[in-house]
């Protein structure tokens, strides 16, 4: 049997790893593609968690399930605002998108 | 150490070498993927948690569609940031700090809580709790109030994207509609 602190060491992995592709990457699309690595690493927790501490109540997988869902319109809108900022300043750079900066 | 571990070991090097490459390569497609092999991995651990509805759900919805829409992204805006561009901001090693004391100090609270040392039990019945998830997003007295609220958020989130992502100046349709311009 595989212990439980192996998924949550890994899973701890998975989310460093997204933190840091969002806090050190450029570009736009790349941000997204580490957030995406940190939702998977909480749906990995929550599943690990439902798993060897109450199997019997399902509200783990019912969370993992709604972060799927939550991931899909993120990664949706996300990407629409990317594509939307690069047709009108002709950039997907995150550091050149300041027209809001103070 | 039994072959579930191997098993275990196995994908939890897929999954973290690929999610390495992810935030570390300079090509973005070949970062999008990396992502899809990342995911294919907690695909795996999915399964071998036993929930393979999950597992399903995974390949479907996150190698299916979001990687997809990830790759799409990359190539539309491939143009301005040519792949031997800087990749990473100049702060990088500020991020690689933060992650890493956090990774630290996860690493000793895991290690500190004496319930996370629990052994599983006995694996649930498959049908069983996958009859049992398909139930309770329905029922009145368990989740169908967020199941509802999930599928609103989806379906607001995907009209708000085309919404935002439209062409910026579109002609009236009694104009000038013969000529062409005005795409983006």
């Amino acid at each position: 049997m595989i212990p439980l602190t192996w998924y949550l060491l890994l899973s701890a992995a998975l989310l460093c790893i997204g933190i840091y592709g969002v806090l050190s990457r450029r570009n736009a699309v790349a941000i997204l593609m580490g957030i995406e690595l940190m939702l998977n690493a909480v749906n990995l927790n929550l599943v690990a968690f439902w798993r060897y501490l109450s199997p019997a109540v399902i509200s783990g997988q019912v969370f993992a399930v709604m972060v799927f869902a939550v991931a899909a319109s993120e990664a949706a809108v996300g990407l629409a605002l990317i594509i939307s900022i690069y047709r009108r300043r002709s950039t997907v750079v995150a550091e050149e998108i300041d027209l809001m900066k103070w | 150490m039994t072959l579930l571990q191997l098993i275990f070991l196995a994908a939890a090097a897929l999954t973290l070498g690929a999610a390495v490459m992810v935030v570390t390569t300079s090509r973005l497609v070949h970062a999008a993927l990396w992502l899809i092999l990342a995911l294919a991995g907690v695909a795996v651990l999915f399964a071998l948690l036993d929930a393979p509805f999950l597992a399903i759900v995974q390949v479907v919805v996150y190698i299916g569609a979001i990687a997809i829409l990830i790759i799409f992204a990359a190539m539309l805006t491939r143009r301005v940031m040519q792949d031997s561009g800087r990749q990473t901001t100049r702060t990088w090693w500020l991020g690689l700090l933060a992650a890493l004391l956090l990774f630290g100090g996860l690493v000793v609270l895991v290690l500190q809580v004496p319930g996370f040392q629990a052994a599983g039990g006995a694996a649930p019945d498959p049908q069983a709790n996958l009859i049992d998830l398909g139930r309770s997003l329905v029922d009145v007295n368990a989740f169908i109030l967020p199941f509802e609220l999930a599928s609103v958020l989806l379906l607001a989130a995907l009209i708000g994207a085309m919404f935002v992502a439209r062409p910026e100046s579109r002609k009236p349709p009694g104009g000038k509609s013969g000529t062409p311009g005005g795409e983006a």
